[in-house]
């Protein structure tokens, strides 16, 4: 057996195959074996006592025509032998404990550790970039993680038990497991395992404020959290499309086989950067859109004109179809039409279509959508100072709608109405003196009372509906009604779209549970018992019936759902939310609102909400060129039929996910294309087309598949795929299908692309080296967590939430960025790095920082320096703090002034407006805070990252044997 | 002994009651033999300035069974301080107040000529009047305009503590909540769902929270004068002014080719429900203003679509009015739960086209409320009569009661209606009532020669000023033995009533039966008293003579013949209704105008002068005035309307022509302004369109078929193949005398 060499054979080891050019933890990890190696003779092991490799390791499934030499010594050490090595050395027994061993093997490597981490560090990056230079087909981006498990003494090589975790959940381990390990340990170096923020950096740093251009077909695209340019160049931008993988497996069976799922993240009316060219609008005029004939996809670069230019092959079905006389040009030498770079349809890879009369609903052209803003003036609501605030807020808000670009003033018009048990309605005609309202107390029938004078333009009726606001809060002061409707408000709405002819949205401000005699009564049904049971999923259900039709109605309408929620308790937010999630709206939920305190949170969300880009009664269909379709669609949709996704409206943040699947093998020199068609009505009441293109590679090389993954695309999928799940199945069995399917993700490329290794090392593909960390993170997601601390309500809005995000939204939630600000650079307009989320970065004379996109914290250390707290808080230092502590003031000095700046940087990247929770360290709420640091074991349950790497990798070998 | 005829019009101008028949048959079998029943037109609010109110209450009779008043025909004996009724000959003693009666100190009930008594019942509440405008907001904004000046102008006659109230209706209905500061507040319903009482109570929030109930005691228990809906005028009429004023079209939109949605069914419906769970009992109006058919929900009578045009005769004939049926029964029980409350429903319509008052006439002839049909809310026609309904009499109080009653003590004869009690709601001096008894006294049980037959009728009603008010009328007419003394009952018909009364049956009859079997009804009823009464030889019919008591009667039924009330031939379902509503409630004068209109002729050969309703009267040189109560129609000669077109009118030396012309204008302008419902006024002239009405009302005496063997100068012939009152009169006289009749 030779012996293995000592550490700075690692660098020859990468140089000689070429696999490990991936960063320092690689490098790191593999260490650990030969370390192994290295320490067992020291501790006077003779070799002799090491057996032969076992036959086992050849099942590993090596990839036979692998060209690399398997970095891992031929002689794999049984872990069973290894255990009773290490037993022996530590002079411990009974190490059932797979914590321990990870303790004594991490405790071995860091010491070897230390000393070569800043040598490989420059090493790689400045090798890797040359080997992709020289032969990229030959790269192999692994990350080894060297983990060895007890495997228990009496059980087979592969069948203890794992006495560790809980059975079937990546659970924390036993208390006592540290001093069962013997003398005391230094914990694993957490930064040995794949660091999400050193990720984010690299990339960053790699193809951050660079211009990405979309004219490679399959291309991979920067991280959502990199900052860069997109120039469209034939394909859409990632900000509007963003795939799971960008080269697809030639056949189902590959498909089968890695189990990566194969799909897309549309965000369709994504938000563009002031940077970038926003979208052409092209203009067919009476004969609409150019279409193919069979497969009706749209105009697009990937057709091909043939015939001299009088004909097209349609990329997605191969039919040829005429081109229209109108629409002929020449072709150029190429092929190419000549016009080609005039036309937006032809060059780019997003743009959008007037559409013609036909797609019209009725054939009628649309009229501009309307925004009616339902307020609760019940009892709860009044005196939570809400009905005021938000009727004094509305005055200049209604000056903010949506407008098409380039027009004067909004075309949308507004509406209001107020409510308890039963409705207001109020005529705001311009042509009145006053408003007036019309009670509507037959909530079993709903209708509306009125059309003209309820939805009005803002600026013809300013005058009324100052008068109105004014008088709101006014009239109903006194009011002792505690009940209210819902499924009746909302019916009004869907009603009053319908006698105006257009769609548009509503926004509700709800302040409890509806439980007046009406349709859609709801009772508490919140038993927390059915936590972790069979039956938990029926919390997450909504109930069927009146809500069931409503959505229906709503979608058919065109009439998107907003809810603000103000509750003091539980108020069945699954049925509630329903309605919203299946419209394009959003769930807005600000527990026991008080309106000095939570105001400007609310109010911000409500701003961002009305003013947001929007398009209404949306059609949208997903196209594929032959050999495979889209099967499964996630979002908040509604779906009549498999094909055709129905939304009310979608609004910058929309984002849907689609599944593909196989319907026959691709080929891998055409490609897969994708077409994703919305039809919709704009704020102006123009009904368009807008039409993203998306070019993929197909491979019959699973490597190749697992070289362009995108890890944050990938959790998006997952996200929703397990949040979709949650209705129907028990949390335990998702996160098991979590679970297995990233074993399994992470065995079959070890099994075919990874370079044959240790089993007792952990290879994960470099696009994917942070999936875990993801994965453990949505595991842990207060939704998928049942925890009694842990209110339903709370958890049915993280779900719907969910259901909606983008890429860059569900990043962000399942790592939240925690920046330290102790040792901020006052002077710098950068925003300082983030650190990994754990409790270890943490320090007591520290500040930090941590936002997930919905919640923002601002922890401040026991010991934090007296002159940042002055300088921040204005009082001396941080005894001085008050215990309620709410907002951040504005102080004169430029380290307030940073730290304001760096909020308000964090806050306009985020969809959401987010509240500033302050957090002292040891203080109550920071178990709150504590949630958000994934990285640590879940407060409610859920393993730290590294337990989780090590589940993984148990599952993954199992896997392989 | 005066004449019957002034004996009648004393009777009647003293209490307001006209009987068919001033001697009673005495038996059941010769009252039937009678032809026309033994009945009575009684006029209960009949105005009497010279009634001093009596400021208690009435002495009733102590049988449970009976409690008639004391009236003036009781026996009364003054020592033993009792009284006998003259009804159930019960003795009563007096009640304590009575203690110094005697023979020279008698209570005004006891004086002859207080047969009609009004008491004031000084008992209980003063309770509010009520007046619930439910006005229709699908009109050209014309005629809305002209209706909300209209009601902003009736806030100013309703007296200051009466309460209002405005439901508006469209597409939707709204109750306007009163008095609101700021912002004005509505309760909106849908128009196609009918709510029952206690529904609308819960949707209106006029429950009371029941903890509130209990917690503040007794007082709350009362009926609050005043809520959200209904409040006093002096306190809400600018509010409810500007409310008016701002009252727009119905703006939910009228697709080309359909009607609008009107929701009257169901705003009528919340009119009576919200009356009914605040005030009831209490004196209410509800004030219909439609200005079109109801289109949707229950009680529509037309469907939107305008390709099919609303109901007409021969679509009802043919059972081809699909809502009818529904529609009726709709209104009939809302007119049904508003007159168990005592509350009145009017209607006003007014629209060229019909608006469904065949559907909705029960509700005004159930709770005795008026039915105004116009053509516009924008007509005189509309803006007066609306006017006149707030009339005031001397004390400044309103012609009109609420809330009434009728109760009838008869002497050994009941009503024909299996009852003696009445609800009427709503009263207004001229409200006639025709009641028709039956002598049940047996054939073989003879009345005592001389004895007399007592009817008291006891109205009780609510007066506009929120007084109770009782009124007696107490009547008494000889009895006579039909088979002795047939000439002096002959003698005692009252022929003018009679046919009214007979009218009212044929008009009650033809409500439900085919209007043939109507007419043949009314022929041999006529036919049978002719032969009853009339003196001939058998089958000669030249010897047939009437005396002079019958002598009209068979004219005015020539005249019911070809009335519109019988006649619904040229007239829409509406008409008929309006028409036969408007016959059943006017006094006998008026009544007798709409059965036989009255023509007065001028001319240059004399002072104005009435003529026969024939056509022989309509001559050139003649300008007509005919007053048929629906209308107001002069008509001008054909040498006298070229004369006006020549304008000799305007030249100084034809200023008799000036006159002549202005006569019977002025004439108009008078019966104009004292009728209720304002008649159509009518203009025209020999050859003019409207002249139609003229030439369907006279006696076809000359038509085309007879124009030229009838004498040379006289009238215009009529293009009718109607038999003319000749022709009439001859058949009559020859089947009276028939021997095989």
């Amino acid at each position: 057996m030779p012996q293995p060499p000592a550490s700075s054979h690692y660098g020859s080891s990468v140089q000689q195959n070429g696999s490990y050019t991936q960063g320092y933890l690689f490098c790191l990890l593999c260490s650990l074996y030969y370390l192994f190696k290295i320490v067992f003779p020291l501790k006077n092991m003779s070799s002799p006592r090491f057996p032969p490799p076992p036959a086992a390791s050849s099942s590993f499934g090596q990839v036979p025509q692998s060209p690399y030499q398997n970095i891992a010594p031929q002689a794999t050490p049984s872990t069973h032998q290894l255990t009773n090595q290490i037993s022996n050395i530590l002079g411990t027994f009974a190490l059932n404990s797979l914590y321990c061993e990870w303790l004594v093997s991490t405790k071995l490597a860091n010491n070897n550790l230390n000393k070569h981490e800043p040598l490989w560090n420059k090493d790689h990056l400045s090798k890797k970039d040359i080997l992709i230079q020289n032969s990229p087909q030959n790269l192999q981006w692994n990350i080894c993680l060297n983990l060895c498990f007890n495997l228990g003494g009496s059980a087979g090589p592969y069948g203890g038990q794992l006495a560790g975790p809980q059975p079937g959940f990546p659970g924390s381990f036993p208390g006592g497991a540290a001093q069962m390990a013997g003398p005391p340990q230094k914990k694993l170096d957490p930064d040995s395992i794949p660091s999400t923020t050193q990720v984010i950096e690299d990339d960053q740093a790699k193809r951050g404020g660079q211009i990405y251009a979309t004219n490679l077909r399959g291309q991979i695209p920067p991280l959502v959290t990199s900052n860069f340019t997109v120039q469209d160049q034939g394909n859409a931008s990632p900000r509007f499309m963003r795939c799971t993988t960008y080269t697809f497996p030639c056949t189902s069976d590959l498909a089968k086989q890695c189990q990566v799922p194969l799909g897309t993240v549309i965000k369709p009316f994504a938000t563009i950067p002031k940077n970038e060219t926003p979208l052409y609008v092209v203009n067919h005029g009476e004969t609409g859109p150019i279409r193919c004939n069979r497969c009706k996809a749209y105009m697009c670069p990937f057709m091909q004109f043939i015939d001299g230019g009088r004909r097209f092959q349609c990329a997605f079905c191969s039919c040829i179809n005429e081109v229209p006389v109108f629409y002929f040009q020449h072709l150029d030498h190429m092929g190419r039409r000549m016009d080609l770079y005039e036309r937006p349809e032809l060059s780019l890879g997003s743009y959008e279509f007037i559409a013609t009369l036909d797609y019209c609903k009725n054939n009628k052209p649309p009229n501009p959508p309307a925004y009616i803003f339902m307020i609760d003036v019940s009892y709860t609501n009044i005196k939570s100072g809400l009905v005021k605030l938000l009727c004094e807020e509305l005055k200049t808000l209604l000056e903010k709608l949506p407008r098409e670009e380039g027009v004067e003033s909004s075309a949308v018009r507004v509406g209001f109405v107020t409510y308890n048990k039963i409705l207001h309605f109020y005529n705001v005609k311009s042509a009145l003196a006053q408003p007036q309202m019309m009670v509507v107390s037959d909530v079993a029938e709903m209708f509306v009372p009125l059309q003209d004078g309820f939805l009005v333009n803002y600026q013809e009726s300013r005058a009324v509906i100052h008068n109105l606001l004014d008088q709101i809060p006014d009239m109903f002061a006194d009011t002792n009604e505690s009940e209210t409707v819902f499924a009746p408000i909302i019916q009004a709405g869907v009603e009053a779209f319908k006698a105006a002819e257009c769609s548009g949205k509503l926004f509700i401000f709800h302040s409890s549970i509806p439980t007046a005699e009406a349709p859609g009564k709801l009772k508490n049904r919140d038993d927390r018992k059915l936590f972790n049971t069979e039956k938990e999923k029926t919390l997450f259900q909504p109930l069927k019936g009146v809500y069931e039709q409503l959505c229906k109605d709503c979608v058919a309408q065109g009439c998107c759902v907003d809810l603000f929620l103000f509750p003091s308790q539980y108020l069945d937010l699954a049925t509630m939310g329903d309605v919203p999630t299946h419209t394009g709206g959003s769930v807005y939920k600000y527990s026991n609102f008080q309106a000095e305190v939570d105001g400007t949170h609310f109010l911000n969300d409500l701003r961002k909400d009305v003013e947001k880009p929007i398009g209404f009664d949306a059609i949208m269909r997903v196209r594929t060129s032959t050999g495979f379709r889209a099967t499964d669609f996630f979002g908040a949709i509604h779906m009549n039929n498999t094909t055709d996704v129905e939304m009310a409206a979608v609004d910058c943040d929309n984002a849907l996910t689609v599944e593909f699947k196989h319907d026959d093998t691709l080929n891998e020199e055409t490609g897969a294309f994708i077409q994703c068609a919305l039809l919709y009505t704009t704020v102006g009441g123009q009904r368009r087309l807008r039409v993203h293109n998306l070019s993929l590679n197909c491979s019959s090389q699973l490597s190749e598949l697992y070289k362009s993954c995108e890890t944050d695309t990938l959790i998006n999928f997952f996200a929703k795929s397990a949040y979709r799940a949650m209705l129907n199945q028990p949390l335990k069995n998702i996160r098991e299908i979590l679970v297995n399917q990233t074993a399994h993700m992470l065995a079959c490329y070890r099994k075919n692309c990874a370079s044959p290794s240790a089993a007792s090392q952990l290879i994960l593909p470099d696009a994917m080296k942070v999936f875990p960390v993801y994965m453990n993170s949505l595991m842990k997601t207060p939704a998928m967590v049942g925890s009694p601390e842990i209110s339903t309500d709370e958890r049915v809005l993280q779900r719907l939430c969910v259901m909606a995000m983008g890429v860059e939204e569900t990043q962000v939630l399942l790592y939240p960025c925690l920046i330290p600000l102790q040792n901020m650079d006052v002077s710098s307009s950068v925003l300082p790095g983030a650190v990994r989320c754990s409790e270890e970065r943490l320090s007591d004379n520290g500040m930090f920082l941590l936002e997930n996109g919905r919640l923002l914290f601002l922890w401040l250390g026991q010991a934090c320096p007296s002159e940042l707290i002055q300088s921040l808080f204005n009082v001396p230092s941080f005894a001085h703090l008050p215990e309620e502590l709410n907002s951040l003031p504005e102080l004169d000095n430029p380290q307030s002034k940073k730290v304001h700046a760096i909020i308000s940087a964090i806050s306009e990247r985020r969809t959401n407006r987010m509240k500033l929770l302050i957090v002292k360290q040891k203080d109550r709420p920071e178990i709150l805070f504590r949630q958000h640091l994934v990285e640590d074991k879940g407060l409610h349950g859920g393993a730290s990252y590294m337990d989780f790497l090590c589940y993984v990798h148990r599952e993954v070998r199992q896997l392989l044997t | 002994m005066a004449t019957f005829q002034e004996f009648i019009q004393q009777n009647e101008d003293r209490d307001g009651v006209r009987f068919s028949w001033n001697v009673w048959p005495s038996s059941r079998l010769e009252a039937t033999r009678m032809v026309v029943p033994v009945a009575s037109l009684f006029t209960p609010l009949k105005e009497r300035p010279d009634l001093p109110p009596i400021q208690y209450e009435p002495v009733l009779c102590s049988r449970a069974t009976c409690r008639a008043v004391l009236n003036p025909l009781c026996q009364v004996d003054y020592r033993a301080k009792l009284w006998a009724c003259n009804f159930c000959y019960q003795r009563n003693q007096f009640p304590p107040t009575y203690a110094g009666i005697s023979e020279v100190n008698q209570p005004a009930e006891l004086l002859p000529q207080f047969s009609t008594i009004e008491y004031v019942v000084q008992r209980g509440p003063q309770m509010p009047l009520n007046f619930l405008y439910v006005v229709d907001t699908c009109m050209e904004d014309e005629d809305l305009q002209a209706l909300k000046e209209s009601l902003q102008m009736s806030l100013s006659l309703l007296p200051p503590t009466a309460l209002v109230g405005l439901i508006t209706f469209g597409r939707m209905v709204q109750v306007h909540e009163l008095g609101c500061e700021g912002i004005s507040k509505s309760y909106v319903f849908r128009g196609t769902k009918d709510l029952n009482a206690k529904q609308l109570q819960e949707m209106l929030g006029l429950t009371k929270p029941a903890g509130q109930q209990a917690g503040r005691g007794p007082q709350t228990t009362q009926v609050p004068l005043s809520n959200r809906f209904l409040q006093p005028v002096h306190k809400i009429d600018m509010n409810l002014t500007d409310l008016l004023g701002e009252l727009q079209r119905d703006p939910w939109p009228v697709p080309q080719g359909k009607r609008p949605l009107r929701s009257l069914g169901v705003a009528l419906s919340i009119a009576v429900g919200l009356l009914e769970c605040t005030f009831p009992n209490t004196g209410a109006r509800i004030m219909t203003f439609i200005g079109g058919p109801a289109t949707q929900g229950p009680g529509m009578v037309v469907g939107d679509e305008l390709k099919t045009p609303i109901r007409s005769w021969h679509d009802i004939e043919k059972d081809n009015a699909k809502f009818v049926k529904k529609a009726t029964k709709h209104y009939e029980a809302l007119a049904n739960r508003a007159a168990a409350n005592g509350h009145i429903i009017d209607i006003y319509a007014c629209a060229l086209d019909q608006t469904g008052l065949l559907e909705m006439k029960c509700c005004t002839n159930h709770t005795g409320g008026y039915m105004v049909m116009a053509d516009s809310f924008n007509t005189s026609l509309f803006k007066q009569t609306f006017q006149r309904v707030f009339t005031k009499d001397v004390q400044g109080a309103f012609k009109m009661a609420f809330a009434g009653t009728l109760e009838i003590k008869v002497q050994l004869e009941i009503g024909t209606g299996g009852t003696c009690q009445w609800k009427i709601c709503g009263l207004d001096p001229s409200t006639t009532l025709a009641l028709y008894f039956e002598v049940v006294n047996q054939h073989n049980a003879p009345i005592p020669q001389g004895g007399r037959g007592a009817v008291q009728y006891v109205t009780q009603y609510q007066h506009s000023s929120g007084q109770r008010r009782i009124r007696v009328t107490t009547i008494a007419r000889n009895w006579a033995d039909a088979q002795s003394q047939i000439q002096s009952i002959a003698a005692s018909f009252d022929q003018e009533a009679s046919a009214i009364l007979m009218a009212r049956l044929a008009v009650y009859r033809a409500e439900s039966e085919e209007g043939p079997d109507v007419l043949r009804w009314l022929d041999r009823q006529l036919i049978r008293l002719c032969q009853k009464f009339g003196d001939y030889h058998k089958d000669d019919p030249n010897s047939f003579r009437f005396s002079e008591t019958f002598s009209l009667y068979p004219q005015f039924m020539f005249h019911l013949r070809r009335s519109p009330f019988l006649q619904v031939f040229n007239n829409s379902p509406d008409e008929s209704s309006y028409y036969r509503h408007q016959f059943m409630r006017q006094d006998l004068t008026q009544s007798l105008i709409m059965i036989q209109p009255i023509l007065y002729a001028y001319s240059f050969n004399g002072p104005p002068e009435p003529v026969l309703l024939d056509s022989s009267s309509i001559l050139p040189d003649r300008i007509l005035l005919m007053d048929t109560f629906f209308q107001i129609l002069i008509y001008h000669g054909e040498t006298v309307s070229q004369w006006r077109k020549a304008g000799y009118q305007d030249m100084p030396e034809y200023e008799n022509f000036r006159h002549l012309l202005q006569a019977p204008v002025d004439d108009a302008q008078e019966i104009l302004h004292s009728r209720f419902p304002m008649p159509r006024y009518i203009d025209t002239e020999h050859g003019g369109s409207q002249a139609r009405f003229l030439l369907s009302k006279v006696n076809p005496s000359q038509t085309h078929n007879n124009m030229y063997s009838w004498g040379q100068e006289s009238g215009a012939p009529i293009l009718t193949d109607d038999v003319s009152l000749q022709v009439f009169m001859d058949h009559l006289k020859k089947l009276a005398v028939s021997s095989a009749a």
